[in-house]
């Protein structure tokens, strides 16, 4: 009884190493992972695009395809970058999609107001920086769930979006604003937005796997208590991210003021689901400390792919987002009974070795 | 306002009314809305009148029903956010089957309900045996379920005179003067609540949500507990789906939108205590009259339906906030009598 109660242990003191060097210095190219959910993303990726091309081939290889597939998700891409780094630390911001649509109105009211767009940007991006401060000092300051602190501003926020701009509809925007929009880069089929992307990406990719700051990220989402005892200003951190978080939901509502060329309140509804989607089928872990940039740039192209070959399939609308809901459950679902299947291997293999030539003889011995 | 009272007569006394403000929490939910009541009635006199009052208790007994079934969700520390997809999805199935005469009213009604059932099973299978947590599980049966109504519906709608004469009745129908859907919003609020109170498998809710390692080591599998709350939460979303479809006759793939947030909100108001293991029912049940409160006055008082989201919003704040600092008094009582 005694011995097959010790046996389990060195395996659980390797598994523990393994995760505190994963948070270490080793950053992204932690190789065990970077073969396991990344890979078989990039993996689905490619098979979608093979896919797309065997049964749309006319259409799905051009450059205007491209331009649109990935145009169709900036906003929410760009929306999953800093939820990534939220949810790491073990919150949750379901306020998105509410500040989006809150920009959009807001950046529209100013506009019919005569005030011109160099000035109604920034007062946006700050109006999203305050309310990412209100979420972040109710969350870290207040102690509350963040669940419930951004499913109240979810509504708080819409609210004051329909406050602000009722049921109607802005638009003659200068065109200069709306080819930011739905323009290329001059020569090329990459969107401006996509431009937007990549810079935050790479930039809060470096943050989180290069610097102390992205290490104390990690801390924080492992162990909240052992990170502040180590030094590491916790709640504060928790402010600054939903601070960030405000300000890219809002940037990313200028956009999709941009792309669709008009301006309203209920801009974005249910996009929250879409960037919680694809941060977790990034590989992030929803229970936080876990998870990379990169895995949720390639989720994020994989669903943008996954769209477009549905979309030229003529699938419908709403399997496509029965679908989304199923990637959601499934991106939990297949690592935790992966991780089982493979505990319950090495438990088979394990009770199949008498237990004296796993253990360490000395240690073990003198245990019993 | 209570920090003054404390800085006067010494630590104890602030400490105690909040203590007796938290525990006497309907109670004091109570109170405000006779207040709100009030003053309504003041400003606007038809607030009183037999139709707009049962208008509002209907529509609140809804939402209460729902709220019942998250409130139990809620004290076991999950949640579930498809509550609103459940009720559109069964809404829309019993006003298709009518509307095709596929079956009587009953057994449509009856189906319904076992759909709303069957919806629940589905989540606590995700959450309690896959082991996917409810946030992620329900945020992606929110849209699945949402999803199938669509597909289900395919943009038609279900209008009053394609149901059966007679099937809406209920919603108008009255005993002794009160509404038959408060009566059985009640009825469900007051047998959930003994339920609670009195069974085992009520204490085990509770056990579940207050200390899961404790509740482990007394033998109780919280996974069956959690499994049933959600399943409970899909019949009585059931319930308040089929209720849905007879207050408003027509009805689109888009029904109960919105109500997720609602029901929440009424279940937050009413003092269950998001971190699970404390609150009752009957608290989720009056935060649901409190919302419908809200949602009335606005429209007597000639204020903008507009301002109706962003009030549901800074409610749920106000609550949540009110509670955990109305735990922090309670703490520092406890505290306090220790000392002494």
């Amino acid at each position: 009884m005694s011995a097959t109660g010790e046996t389990p242990k060195p395996a659980d003191a390797a598994v523990v190493v393994g995760e505190t060097t994963s948070v270490g210095r080793s950053g992204p190219f932690r190789l065990r992972r970077l073969a396991s959910w990344e890979a078989l993303l990039a993996l689905v990726l490619l098979g979608l695009v093979g896919l797309g091309a065997a049964t749309s081939p006319k259409v799905f290889l051009t450059p205007g395809n491209f331009s649109n597939l990935t145009a169709a998700v900036m906003e929410v891409a760009i929306m999953a970058l800093p939820m990534t780094l939220i949810i790491i630390v073990g919150d949750i911001d379901l306020s998105v999609e509410s500040m989006l649509g809150l920009a959009s109105a807001v950046l529209g009211f100013l506009w019919a107001e005569g005030v011109p767009l160099e000035v109604g940007i920034p007062v946006v991006l700050l109006m999203g920086a305050a309310g990412g401060l209100f979420n972040g000092l109710l969350v870290a300051r207040g102690g509350l769930p963040s669940l419930v602190v951004t499913l109240g501003t979810l509504a708080l926020f819409r609210g004051l979006a329909l406050v602000v701009l009722g049921p109607r509809g802005i638009s003659k925007f200068p065109e200069a604003f709306t080819d930011f929009g739905f323009g290329t880069v001059p020569g090329t089929p990459i969107p401006w937005p996509l431009v937007v992307f990549t810079v935050i990406a790479v930039v809060l990719g470096v943050v989180l796997h290069r610097t102390w700051i992205g290490r104390q990220v990690f801390a924080a989402g492992k162990n909240k208590d052992a990170a502040r005892y180590s030094g590491v200003r916790v709640q504060r951190m928790r402010i600054a991210l939903f601070v960030l978080s405000g300000t890219i939901a809002a940037f990313a509502g200028v956009i999709l003021t941009a792309r669709f060329a008009s301006a309203r309140a209920d801009a974005g509804q249910g996009m929250t689901l879409t960037v919680v989607t694809i941060v977790l089928l990034g590989g992030v872990s929803i229970n936080g400390g876990r998870g990379t940039i990169l895995g949720v740039v390639l989720a994020a192209f994989t669903l943008a792919v996954l769209g477009n070959v549905l979309r030229l399939a003529n699938v419908s609308a709403e399997l496509q987002s029965i679908a989304t809901g199923l990637l959601l459950i499934l991106s939990v679902v297949i690592p935790s009974v992966a991780r089982q299947v493979s505990s319950a291997i090495g438990r088979a293999r394990r009770d199949r070795r008498p237990p004296v030539a796993t253990a360490e003889p000395g240690e073990v011995q003198s245990l019993i | 306002m209570a920090a003054e009272t404390a800085a006067r007569t010494g630590p104890g006394a602030g400490a105690r009314i909040a203590g007796a403000v938290a525990r006497q929490r309907e109670l004091s939910l109570a109170g405000l809305m006779v207040v709100m009541a009030a003053f309504v009635a003041l400003q606007a006199p038809n607030f009183l009148s037999a139709s707009n009052l049962t208008q509002v208790t209907v529509v609140a007994s809804i939402i209460a029903i729902a709220a019942v079934g998250q409130a139990l969700v809620i004290l076991t520390r999950n949640v579930d956010l498809s509550v609103e997809s459940m009720m559109g999805l069964v809404a829309f199935v019993v006003a298709d089957l009518l509307k095709f005469h596929v079956l009587p009213a009953p057994a449509a009604i009856a189906v319904g309900v076992g759909l709303g059932l069957l919806l629940g099973v589905t989540n606590g299978f995700l959450v309690a045996v896959l082991r996917v947590p409810s946030i992620v599980a329900t945020l992606g049966t929110l849209s699945i379920y949402r999803g199938l109504d669509f597909l289900i519906a395919g943009g038609k709608q279900v209008t009053l005179g394609d149901l059966p004469a007679g099937y809406t009745d209920p919603a108008r129908a009255t005993v002794l003067g009160i509404p038959v859907f408060v009566l059985i919003a009640v009825a469900i609020v007051v047998f959930v609540a003994l339920v609670l109170r009195q069974t085992r498998a009520g204490r085990r809710i509770y056990a579940v949500g207050s200390n899961p390692e404790a509740a482990a080591i007394l033998g109780i599998r919280s996974g069956v507990v959690v499994f049933g709350v959600f399943t409970a939460c899909g019949l009585l979303a059931g319930v308040a789906g089929v209720m849905w479809g007879m207050n408003y006759g027509t009805i689109n793939a888009t029904a109960a939108t919105g109500v997720t947030l609602q029901v929440v909100a009424a279940v937050v108001v009413g003092g269950v205590n998001i971190n699970g293991g404390s609150g009752t029912v009957i608290g989720a049940g009056l935060g649901a009259l409190f919302l419908g409160l809200i949602s009335n006055s606005l429209i007597l008082l000639r204020l903008s339906q507009f301002w109706l989201q962003a009030i549901y919003g800074a409610v749920i704040l106000v609550a949540v906030s009110l509670d955990a600092f109305l735990l922090r008094g309670l703490r520092r009582a406890a505290l306090a009598r220790r000392a002494r």
